[in-house]
């Protein structure tokens, strides 16, 4: 699938989200219930800023020294007998993949959660390669029957009610029970305990890894990561070459932060640390453990005034805070990594010319920014990216590079700005009635289709001020 | 107390009452107001569009007008803000970086001046209603103006405020956001109007111009009878 999702432009998805009343009010309670959760938890931590600057100080030392870090978990990954692969591109990343898949003579694969295989496409190369991909996350399960896309990087089918789920479950598998939850999951772990015992390969992401010691970390609810990475006798771990930590003593502040920031918990029901393959005086674990770091666009980002969108432990609090996600949701996005940190993220990953709107899709609020746990200052790179599509780009519009030219000519001339605001309410006088204007022209027009817009005042302020000077000067 | 007026160029166009009421709130608390005639608009749409040489332009043109000024104090959260950018914005330029700085220091927000600088907390006005107080994003997230106005409107005799549900959520103002994005910010400001709905309350009140069009603009549109009021017209009603 890649980075991209659906094919249609920017205003069409848009439009097709507000339309979508569903999903709206699936994502509108799901970001009710999210937000109250996170705040209450960071309130039951204490000292919660504290936390997020401590957090921000370790993701930016880290970012800092990464080819340090990075050297030292691949050493300590291949001291404890697994192997580590770089990837440069998704491409490398794959075929990486396919290669191991290949040798294991593998028909099977199940997956545990990961973005990072959804950016690079990882499923469809498998299944080019003539292998069986099966999702074990639920809901990435859903999608998976659905082929449909993740709409929210911690909760990928947040689109989703419980009714349409019943109804994916009966088209594809022959469900038939209620849409009780428990019920609906019951199923899942029906069916999907067959998969676990009969692949031939356990795919994961890598929510952190440790340098110091080499493992790597899984943040789960569901459990399902432990039967991928038990089960199967070979295990690929794929990670963002970012989403490593010095020590477990860091470890601890960034899951904190992810737990709490993402879903509200002080832990999730499994924290999962895997350190390497199974060594031979042990009972557990695949015989044969592989690590992709993967950079996909990562290591041009370093040392660029974006470098702290790498900083990002991708909990969702930013997509959970964020009010414009909340009214068009995550496929308006058209990118896996939907809100102010896919708006932010993708255009570094996937270049501009596709995702020029994702920028200016944000009111900069800066709730973003607020919600943060590791302080990234989104709302300043949704500006700086807006900068660079205007100055460096020059994908802005013509119209709007004309009317930003003469409001700069405007705000610059005293006289002509003093002339304009005396003459606005006549210029608008076509289109006023009552005082307000209804139906406005121009850049006006969107605006007053759905809401009115005032008429500039009879007598502007500095009139007024002019003439109380005046009388005073009399008096 | 010299204060200088920043008006903002939607209080001066739209609703100068605010900017009466303003400079009459700060003359009754003995400040010394006067109005630099050379003052224009704060840049921020053209920066927050990414017009980023064209909003330099606007800040250079205010930094000349308020230079002399020993404070700047303006009815908004928004446009204040963008002032305290101006340094960060134009920091590849040593000059004006420094000349942005020494205004930015001295330019308030109106209730944060009261509260912070002339160290008021009750401005012995009477306003009878039951209002909601929508608290706007740039004014509270970015400015850190968030216990001022709550602190100022409390102290209001006969006012009976009624707490906003999600008060903190963006009304879909966001400048050209509203104009660029229009049909999202129409189904922001739909929410925000529906929560204000529920309040029951008489009167909205707020701190910045922008937001409070956008969401009068709605509110008039679904012929909901609430009147729209900025929070320098509350506080300096008799």
């Amino acid at each position: 699938m890649g980075i991209r999702i659906g094919d249609k432009p920017y205003a069409e998805r848009i439009q097709a989200g507000i339309e979508n009343s569903f999903m709206r009010q699936a994502v509108s309670s799901a970001q009710g219930r999210f937000r109250s959760g996170r705040l209450k938890a960071a309130e039951d931590l204490g000292d919660w800023e504290d936390w997020r600057t401590l957090g921000e100080e370790i993701r930016h030392h880290t970012m800092e020294n990464l080819d340090y870090y990075l050297h030292q978990l691949s050493e300590q990954v291949e001291k404890r007998g697994g192997t580590v692969f770089f990837a440069e591109t998704a491409e490398e990343a794959n075929a990486y993949v396919q290669e191991v898949a290949k040798k294991k003579q593998a028909r099977k694969v199940v997956k545990s959660k990961s973005m990072v295989t959804e950016e690079i496409g990882l499923n469809e190369a498998l299944q080019q390669s003539g292998c069986e991909v099966v999702e074990s996350d639920l809901g990435e399960w859903i999608l998976q029957l659905d082929e449909d896309p993740p709409s929210h990087i911690v909760t990928p089918a947040l689109h989703k009610n419980k009714e349409q789920i019943r109804e994916t479950f009966a088209n594809k598998k022959g469900y038939t029970k209620t849409d009780q939850p428990e019920e609906l999951a019951a199923f899942a772990r029906e069916q999907l305990r067959k998969d676990f015992l009969e692949a031939d390969l356990g795919v994961t992401g890598c929510n952190f890894a440790v340098a110091e010691s080499g493992a790597v970390t899984l943040v789960t609810n569901e459990g399902n990561a432990r039967m991928v990475t038990s089960l199967p006798d070979t295990h690929i771990a794929v990670m963002g070459m970012e989403r490593v930590v010095p020590t477990w003593e860091e470890l601890e502040v960034v899951v904190s932060l992810l737990t709490r920031a993402a879903v509200g918990q002080k832990l999730t029901s499994y924290i999962t640390a895997l350190t390497g393959a199974r060594l031979e005086d042990e009972t557990d674990g695949p015989e044969d453990f592989h690590l992709v770091i993967v950079d996909n666009g990562r290591s041009k980002i370093l040392g660029t005034e974006f470098q702290s969108a790498l900083h990002c432990i991708r909990c969702a609090a930013c997509i959970n805070a964020c009010p414009v996600y909340r009214h068009v949701g995550g496929h308006s996005y058209g990118s896996i990594y939907p809100g102010p940190i896919g708006a932010v993220l993708t255009p570094l990953l996937d270049g501009y010319e596709d995702h020029k709107d994702l920028p200016y899709a944000s009111t900069l609020c800066a709730a973003c920014t607020e919600a943060c746990p590791v302080k990234i200052p989104l709302h300043e790179h949704l500006i700086r990216h807006r900068e660079i599509i205007v100055e460096r780009e020059h994908m802005g519009a013509k119209s709007e590079e004309w009317m930003m030219k003469g409001f700069a000519k405007w705000a610059s001339t005293p006289a002509a700005y003093k002339l304009s605001t005396k003459m606005a309410r006549t210029a608008m006088k076509p289109w006023t009635k009552d005082g307000q204007i209804e139906n406005g022209p121009g850049p006006l027009k969107g605006w007053t289709e759905s809401r009115d817009f005032p008429a500039p005042a009879k007598k502007n302020f500095r009139e007024w001020y002019k003439q109380r000077e005046k009388r005073r000067g009399e008096a | 107390m010299k204060v200088s007026l920043f008006i903002t160029c939607l209080c001066d166009t739209f609703t100068p009452d605010v900017g009466k009421d303003t400079v009459q709130l700060l003359e009754r608390f003995g400040c010394e107001v006067d109005f630099p005639e050379n003052q224009t608009c704060c840049g921020q749409p053209a920066f927050n569009s990414g017009y980023k040489q064209e909003s330099i332009q606007a800040m250079k043109q205010m930094i000349t007008a308020f230079e002399a000024s020993e404070y700047v104090v303006g009815p908004s959260g928004s446009c204040v803000q963008m002032i305290k950018e101006y340094p960060h914005a134009l920091k590849d330029d040593l000059e004006w970086s420094e000349r942005a700085q020494a205004v930015a220091q001295k330019t308030y927000e109106l209730t944060q001046f009261l509260v912070e600088v002339l160290q008021v907390s009750n401005v012995k006005s009477t306003f009878q209603g039951t209002a909601t107080y929508h608290p706007s994003c740039h004014m509270t997230r970015l400015l850190g103006v968030k216990d001022a106005p709550r602190i100022l409107l409390e102290n209001v005799e006969g006012l009976n405020l009624i707490e906003l549900p999600l008060k903190e959520d963006c009304c879909g103002f966001g400048g050209t956001f509203a104009v660029k994005n229009a049909a999202v910010s129409g189904q922001m400001v739909e929410e925000k109007a529906q929560h204000i709905d529920e309040t029951g309350a008489e009167y909205l009140i707020g701190g910045d111009m922008g937001c409070l069009m956008n969401m009068g603009g709605c509110l008039r549109r679904n012929k909901q009878d609430v009147k729209v009021l900025h929070i320098a017209q509350v506080l300096n009603s008799q």
